[in-house]
């Protein structure tokens, strides 16, 4: 479980989230959905520690992160795994040794045991014979595949994907959608995903947070979308006049 | 402007504090120095014997032109060439170059890295990303850049020896004498110590440009080109520094 605690941000006079306190929870995909500038990526940013928020604060379970020491804090990054909107796949390495650096930089394996985990974390993201090539020669869902193979070689507890379907034909991007909800609860992790994506939304959105510049604007569960009366949520994740006429309708029975 | 250079050294001091860490796995900081070693010594070889042997070869021609019609003996021009060559054009020159070379290859690295959130991902990872990213390269620096500086400075020398031979400039006794008249091994030892300042410099600059890069093409272009700049004057100021301070 991760808990945002009254997370304010501010760059300079411009404020970017404004009293966020909202829990991820365990073996569920939770989702920060909104438009672009609505705060997300900061959120997020702030919730792996990449950025420190200007007041507030984040809970790993039982753990305090604005408390920790720079060696507690690496030492707590070491149960957490991410995946990025570019996937950052080091470019001059192979995919089995974007995969290895992990263990190789953390893990006292042996070589075998470090083959084996690497083969296991390709086979799980449904990826095989591609251990040789390099991130240039993939597909962006591949690239994808890859990116979450490495953030989960270490077992984490905490898994953050930002943007995950960003560039993805949807066909794919479902695909990837159901090998994050899968993981996270084979591997009992606590799973934050930041999406505009609005078939993620309804399709894995087991805890959503919707933000609103900053603020928090509704948070529930994908089922209870289409019962909400909140106006800005129906107008975000019905945006299109397809997806407007679709809800219209289901509303009449048709 | 003085605004903006306290807050770059400023911001570089922290930054430096951050690289002496404890490094997480030192097999993989020894892999990742060995790898900077082979890209700025090894990848630097041949344009260092390119500049060194032009410059043993102009510092010859041009000191027997100025001397040539003077009451100077000629086998003053095989001293002042290996003094000169050894005391700054080694050190020097070189390490401009370098600076141009390696320095602008370490931005563009790091600031790709940077562009692309590696260092994010490592980061997130719990790798202090300065030290494993700067640290090395500082290392492979200090290193590679005295041994690329004490092959400069033979190769200059002994260009210099050849063009003024086959150009008939003097003799080969004259220009032994030269060679072997006034040696001074402390010269030598100003050359080490500038070939090591000189390589922290521009691997630090470098790798500090390049991780503060902006986002975006142009910023990365730039953050190249400040390397350099930014590298080639702390150079030449550390030259005068240590000039000052080791010879005057």
């Amino acid at each position: 479980m991760i808990r945002a605690k009254k997370i304010y941000k501010s760059f300079g006079d411009l404020k970017i989230l404004d009293g966020i306190d909202f829990t991820f929870e365990k073996r569920k995909t939770n989702l920060i959905i909104g438009q672009s500038g609505a705060g997300k990526t900061v959120l997020l940013k702030i919730l792996v520690g990449l950025l420190e928020p200007s007041s507030g604060e984040v809970w790993y379970d039982q753990i305090n992160c604005m408390g920790l020491n720079k060696k507690e804090r690496r030492q707590l990054s070491m149960s957490v795994g991410m995946l990025f909107q570019g996937s950052a796949l080091f470019d001059s390495m192979s995919v089995e040794e974007n995969i290895r650096f992990p263990l190789d930089m953390f893990t006292n394996f042996t070589d075998g045991e470090k083959r084996l985990r690497i083969d296991y974390c390709l086979n799980r993201v449904e990826l095989k014979g591609v251990n040789k090539k390099y991130p240039s020669e993939l597909s962006g869902g591949m690239q994808k595949r890859v990116g979450i193979a490495r953030a989960i070689v270490l077992k984490p507890k905490y898994l953050f994907c930002d943007e995950p379907n960003s560039g993805l034909d949807p066909k794919t991007a479902i695909v990837i959608d159901d090998l994050i909800k899968d993981i996270t609860i084979e591997e009992d992790m606590t799973t934050v995903i930041n999406t505009h994506d609005m078939n993620s939304v309804m399709e894995i959105g087991d805890n959503i947070l919707l933000l609103n510049k900053g603020k928090m604007e509704w948070t529930g569960h994908k089922d209870e979308i289409l019962a909400s009366q909140n106006q800005y949520l129906s107008d975000f994740i019905f945006a299109s006049p397809f997806l407007k006429q679709l809800k219209e309708r289901a509303f009449q029975g048709i | 402007m003085i605004r903006k250079m306290i807050f770059h050294f400023g911001r570089y001091m922290i930054w430096l504090r951050s690289i002496l860490s404890k490094p997480e796995k030192f097999f993989m900081y020894y892999k990742e120095t060995m790898r900077q070693m082979d890209d700025i010594g090894i990848g630097s070889l041949k344009i260092v014997l390119i500049i060194s042997i032009f410059i043993g070869a102009v510092v010859a021609v041009q000191l027997s032109y100025q001397l040539g019609e003077t009451l100077v003996p000629k086998w003053y021009v095989g001293y002042i060439l290996r003094d000169m060559v050894i005391i700054d054009m080694a050190p020097t020159i070189t390490c401009l170059v370098l600076a141009g070379k390696v320095g602008s290859n370490i931005a563009a690295e790091i600031g790709g890295m940077r562009q692309k959130e590696h260092i994010d991902a490592m980061e997130v990872m719990g790798v202090n990303t300065t030290s494993y990213l700067v640290l090395p390269k500082i290392i492979a620096g200090l290193f590679t850049t005295p041994l690329l500086v004490i092959l400069a400075a033979g190769l200059g020398i002994g260009s210099g020896y050849l063009i003024a031979i086959i150009g008939g400039y003097f003799t080969a006794a004259e220009f032994l004498q030269g060679l072997t008249t006034y040696y001074d091994a402390y010269n030598v030892f100003i050359m080490i110590i500038k070939s090591l300042v000189y390589g922290y410099i521009f691997t630090s600059v470098s790798a500090y440009h390049g991780y503060f890069v902006k986002p975006g093409s142009i910023a990365l272009g730039r953050a190249g080109t400040d390397a350099v700049v930014y590298s080639n004057i702390l150079i030449l100021v550390s030259d005068y520094i240590i000039a000052t301070v080791m010879t005057g």
